[in-house]
C-alpha cells in the first residue's frame, strides 16, 4: 500500500511475550481425537454439546405433545413426561448452550481473535472436553439404568428431588450430580485457559481495549463461570451427600408415605441459594457470549463501526459484576425477607440499564448503516427481538408483587424462552453461518440458511409468544395434565395444540440446517480467507481453514480496534487490525 | 526516612497510573506474571469460593437444625495421661501446617538461587509435613468414628455436626493430599536438575523452569489459609 507514512513498528511496543511452545502431534490420533490444537477442541466441543441438544430438542417434542395431546402418545406417561422436562431444561442450559459457547466458540475464537498461537496451557484444554464429554454420556447413560434419569425438574430442588416419589430415584439423580460435579471440573480447567489466553497472551498491539466484543463477552462469562460454578459444585456435592450417605444438609424431618424419614434439621432454602448463585450468572454466561457475537456480526453486515464500543465493553463488565447479586429473584416465592426482596428487586432491575444500553447501541450501529442482509445478519437481527422481548417481560418479573402470580406458569416459560433460549440459539446458528468459512474454507448456501432463519424466527415466536398469554391465564408450568380445570378456557386448548404443531415444525426445520452444514463442506463455495471483508484479527490467517499455530512462521501485529469499516479516506471499505496504518487515519 | 503526605499520595498515584498503563498496553495485563501463575491465582480465586459455599453452607445448618450443637472444647479434646487436653490435637496439626509453609517459602527461595539439593530437600520436608497433617486428621476421624460420630448421626448433638465436619475437613485433606503428590514429583524434578536442562516435564510436552516451585507454593500457602479459617469456624466457635 502506497499511504504508509509511519515505520509500522514504531506503533506498537516490542515483543515481551515469548513464543508458545507447541506440541506438534506426528499420529493421527493426537492430531484428530486427543488434539491440543484449541480449534480442534472446539470442534469435538460443537459436535458433542449440538448432538446432546439434539436430544433435548426431542424432549422438548415429548413435553410438547403431551401438553396437547394428553395421553394421546401411551408411553408418556407422568414420570417421562417429568424426565423430559428435567433432561431438556439441564441438557439446553448446561451441556449445551454453555459448552458450546464457552468450550466451542470461545476454543476457536479466543487465540486466533486476540492473535495467539493457541490456548495458554493446550493439555489442560484437551482434558477439558475430555472430562466434559466424560460429563454427558454419564447424563445420557441414566437412560439405561433401572428407573430412568430424575425428574426433579432442572432446579433439583430438595427435599423432592431425592424422595422416592420422584422418577430416577434410584440412580437417575445420582448421575445427575455426578455428571455436573464432571462437568464443572472440566469447565474449570477450559475456563482457566480462556481467562489466561485473554489476559496474558495476546499479540503485540493488542490491548485489551482492541479486542473483539466477542472475546470480551466470552472472557468475561469464562470468568463468571470460575465464580457461579462453585455454588452448584457444593449444591452437587451436598445433595449426593444427602442422596447416598443419609446426611441432612437440605432435608428436614419428613414423612413420606407415612414412613418417618431419616432425615432432620436440615435447610431446603440453602439448596436453593447454592442453585440460584449459580443459576442466575448461568443466563449471563449464555448471554454474555451472545452479545459478544452479535455485537460483531452486525458490525461487519452492516459495514459499519459497532457504536459506543467503551460503552458496550463496560456493559459486559456491569453486566457480569450485577449477574453475581441478583440470584434471590428466583426465590421470591420461597419466602424470603422483604428486605431482601427489595433487595433483589433492586439490583435485578438495575441489569435493565446496562443492558438497555446495549440494544441501543446495537440499534444506533444500525442507524443508516450498509446492512447486508446476510444469513449470520439476519440471525443477528432475530436475536434483537426476541432477546428485547425476554428483557422487557424479565422487568415485569423482577418486580416481587408481579412475580407472585405469575411465577410457576407459563409466562415464566415464555420469558426465559426468550431471553435464553431462543436468543442464544439464534445466535449460534448466525455464529456458524458467519464462521463456518473460517472453519471450512467453504460458504454455507444463502438461500438453505435465509429458509431456515425464516422458519425458525417465526415459528420459535409462534411457539413461545401464546405462551405469555398462558401463562397471565394462570395456566401452570411443569403440569402433566390439567385435567378439568374450570379457569382455563377451551382456546387454550386449542393455543396449545397450535404450540405443538410449530414447535414439531420448528424442531424438523433443523435438518436444512445440518443438511447444508454438512452438504456445504463438499460442496459449499469455496470462500477465501475472509469473505465478509472483516477487519477483526480471526478473518487475517495466513491460511483458511487456520494451520495449527495459526500465524505460520510470524505473530501478527495489531494496529488498530476491530471495527474499522467505512473509515474515511481510506481506499477499502475496511481496514484489517493488523494493516499498517494508513496516512491521516485516526486510530483506535 | 520518614515520607510526607504529599510523596505519600503522589507514590499511590504512580501506582495506580502504573496500574492503568498495564491493563490498558498491549499482550500482558500482568507485566509480571507467567501464565502458570496467573492461571494459578485465578484458579485459586475460584476455589476460594468453593471453600467459601462450603463454609456458609456449614453456618446455615448449624443455625437451622433444631438439635443443640456438641461443644467443640469437649468432642475436640484429647485423653493423655488420664486427662482431658481440649483442642490439642487441633494445635499441634494446626501448628504443624503453618510449619510447612515456612519450609515451603524456603524451598522457593532456595529454587530461585537454583540451589538444587537444598530446594528439593525442602519441598520433600513440605510434603512430609503435610503428609503427617493428613495422618493427623486420618487419627482425629477414626477417634470421632469411634466415638459414634457419623455424617449421619452424632451422638453429641445435632447430625449436621458430623456431616459438615467430615465434608469440610475431608475436601480440605484431599486438597493437602493433592498437594503433597504435586510437591513430591516436583521435588524429583528439581533434585533431577529437569528444569535446568530444559527436560519436558509433564504429558503437556512443555519444558518447566523453577518458577513452578513457587506456583506450587502458592497453592500450598492457599491450603494452609483456607485451614486457618476452617480451624476458626469449626473448632473456636
Ligand atoms: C424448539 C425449542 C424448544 C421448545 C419447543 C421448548 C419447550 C419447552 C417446554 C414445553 C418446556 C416445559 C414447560 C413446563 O411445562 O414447565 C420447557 C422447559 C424448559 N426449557 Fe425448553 N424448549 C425449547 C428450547 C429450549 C432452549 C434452547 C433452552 C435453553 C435455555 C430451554 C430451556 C428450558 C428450561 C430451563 C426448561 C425448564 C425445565 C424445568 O422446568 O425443569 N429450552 N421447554
Ligand atoms: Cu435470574
Amino acid at each position: 500500500m502506497s499511504d504508509i507514512t509511519i515505520k509500522p513498528d514504531e506503533q506498537v511496543p516490542p515483543a515481551e511475550v515469548p513464543e508458545m511452545e507447541l506440541f506438534h502431534s506426528h499420529s493421527w490420533w493426537t492430531t484428530y481425537v486427543f488434539s491440543q490444537d484449541a480449534k480442534v477442541i472446539a470442534i469435538q466441543y460443537a459436535a458433542t454439546a449440538i448432538s446432546i441438544g439434539v436430544l433435548a430438542l426431542i424432549l422438548s417434542w415429548i413435553i410438547r405433545i403431551q401438553l396437547a395431546f394428553p395421553g394421546a402418545v401411551s408411553f408418556i406417561d407422568s414420570q417421562v413426561y417429568y424426565q423430559s422436562v428435567t433432561m431438556h431444561g439441564m441438557i439446553m442450559v448446561v451441556y449445551m448452550l454453555t459448552a458450546i459457547l464457552l468450550g466451542g466458540f470461545g476454543n476457536y475464537l479466543i487465540p486466533l481473535m486476540v492473535g495467539a498461537r493457541d490456548m495458554v496451557f493446550p493439555f489442560v484444554n484437551m482434558l477439558s472436553y475430555w472430562i466434559y464429554l466424560l460429563a454427558t454420556l454419564v447424563l445420557a447413560t441414566s437412560y439405561l439404568v433401572p428407573g430412568g434419569p430424575t425428574g426433579a425438574g432442572w432446579t433439583l430442588y430438595p427435599p423432592q428431588s431425592i424422595l422416592t416419589g420422584t422418577p430416577g430415584y434410584d440412580y437417575g439423580i445420582i448421575m445427575m450430580l455426578v455428571s455436573l460435579i464432571l462437568f464443572i471440573v472440566g469447565f474449570t480447567m477450559g475456563g482457566l485457559n480462556y481467562v489466561v489466553t485473554v489476559l496474558q497472551a495476546r499479540a503485540r498491539g493488542m490491548t485489551l481495549m482492541r479486542m473483539p466484543l466477542t472475546v470480551w463477552g466470552i472472557f468475561t462469562a469464562a470468568v463468571l463461570a470460575l465464580l457461579a460454578f462453585p455454588g452448584l459444585f457444593v449444591a452437587c456435592v451436598m445433595l449426593l451427600l444427602d442422596r447416598l450417605a443419609g446426611t441432612s444438609f437440605f432435608m428436614p424431618a419428613i414423612v413420606e408415605f407415612g414412613e418417618h424419614k431419616n432425615y432432620n434439621g436440615g435447610s431446603p432454602i440453602l439448596f436453593q441459594h447454592l442453585f440460584w448463585f449459580f443459576g442466575h450468572p448461568e443466563v449471563y454466561i449464555v448471554a454474555l457470549p451472545a452479545f459478544g457475537v452479535v455485537s460483531d456480526i452486525i458490525s461487519v453486515h452492516a459495514r459499519k463501526n459497532i457504536f459506543g464500543y467503551r460503552m458496550m465493553v463496560w456493559a459486559i463488565v456491569a453486566i457480569g459484576v450485577l449477574s453475581l447479586v441478583v440470584w434471590g429473584h428466583h426465590m421470591y416465592v420461597s419466602g424470603m425477607d422483604p428486605t431482601f426482596g427489595f433487595f433483589f428487586a433492586i439490583t435485578t432491575l438495575a441489569i435493565a440499564v446496562p443492558t438497555a444500553l446495549k440494544v441501543y447501541n446495537w440499534v444506533l450501529t444500525l442507524w443508516r448503516a450498509d446492512i447486508h442482509f446476510t444469513t449470520p445478519m439476519l440471525f443477528a437481527l432475530g436475536f434483537l427481538v426476541t432477546f428485547l422481548n425476554g428483557g422487557i417481560t424479565g422487568l415485569y418479573l423482577g418486580n416481587v408483587i408481579v412475580d407472585v402470580p405469575l411465577s410457576a406458569t407459563l409466562f415464566v416459560v415464555a420469558h426465559f424462552h426468550m431471553v435464553m433460549g431462543i436468543a442464544p440459539v439464534l445466535v449460534i446458528f448466525g455464529a456458524i453461518y458467519h464462521w463456518y468459512p473460517k472453519i471450512t474454507g467453504r460458504m454455507m448456501n444463502e438461500t438453505l440458511g435465509k429458509i431456515h432463519f425464516w422458519i425458525t424466527f417465526v415459528g420459535a415466536y409462534a411457539i413461545f409468544f401464546p405462551m405469555h398469554y398462558l401463562g397471565l391465564l394462570g395456566i401452570p408450568r411443569r403440569f402433566y395434565e390439567m385435567g378439568q380445570t374450570a379457569f382455563v378456557p377451551d382456546s387454550a386448548h386449542t393455543l396449545n395444540i397450535f404450540i405443538t404443531v410449530m414447535a414439531l415444525v420448528v424442531g424438523f426445520v433443523q435438518f436444512i440446517f445440518f443438511y447444508n452444514l454438512f452438504h456445504s463442506l463438499k460442496n459449499g463455495k469455496p470462500s477465501g480467507g475472509n469473505p465478509w471483508r472483516a477487519a477483526s484479527l480471526e478473518w487475517q490467517t495466513p491460511e483458511t481453514p487456520p494451520g495449527h499455530g495459526n500465524w505460520g512462521e510470524t505473530l501478527p501485529v495489531v494496529y488498530r480496534w476491530p471495527y474499522a469499516y467505512s473509515v474515511p479516506g481510506a481506499n477499502q471499505d475496511y481496514l484489517p487490525q493488523n494493516m499498517p496504518p494508513i496516512k491521516g487515519e485516526h486510530i483506535i | 526516612m520518614q515520607q510526607s503526605a504529599e510523596e505519600n499520595v503522589e507514590w499511590h498515584r504512580q501506582k495506580l497510573l502504573r496500574l492503568i498503563a498495564d491493563w490498558s498496553s498491549d499482550q500482558r495485563s500482568f507485566k509480571t506474571a507467567s501464565w502458570r501463575k496467573t492461571m494459578m491465582w485465578i484458579f485459586l480465586v475460584s476455589d476460594t469460593f468453593i471453600f467459601s459455599c462450603f463454609l456458609i453452607s456449614y453456618m446455615t445448618v448449624r443455625m437451622s437444625t433444631a438439635v443443640e450443637w456438641p461443644h467443640p472444647s469437649e468432642i475436640f479434646a484429647l485423653e493423655i495421661g488420664g486427662q482431658k487436653i481440649p483442642l490439642i490435637l487441633i494445635a499441634i496439626m494446626t501448628f504443624d501446617l503453618i510449619t510447612s509453609s515456612g519450609t515451603m517459602a524456603l524451598a522457593v527461595n532456595y529454587a530461585y538461587d537454583k540451589k538444587r539439593k537444598p530446594a528439593a530437600i525442602l519441598l520433600v520436608a513440605t510434603a512430609l509435613i503435610g503428609a503427617a497433617f493428613v495422618g493427623m486428621q486420618a487419627f482425629e476421624w477414626s477417634k470421632l468414628i469411634h466415638e459414634g460420630v457419623r455424617p449421619w448421626s452424632n451422638p453429641f448433638g445435632a447430625p449436621q455436626f458430623g456431616s459438615c465436619f467430615f465434608m469440610i475437613t475431608g475436601f480440605h485433606g484431599f486438597h493437602v493430599s493433592m498437594g503433597v503428590i504435586a510437591l513430591l514429583v516436583i521435588a524429583r524434578n528439581v533434585w533431577r536438575g529437569d528444569y535446568d536442562v530444559g527436560r519436558q516435564t509433564s504429558y503437556s510436552h512443555r519444558t518447566g523452569d523453577y518458577e513452578i516451585v513457587e506456583v506450587m507454593g502458592l497453592y500450598w500457602h492457599f491450603v494452609d489459609l483456607v485451614w486457618v479459617f476452617i480451624f476458626a469456624f469449626f473448632y473456636l466457635w
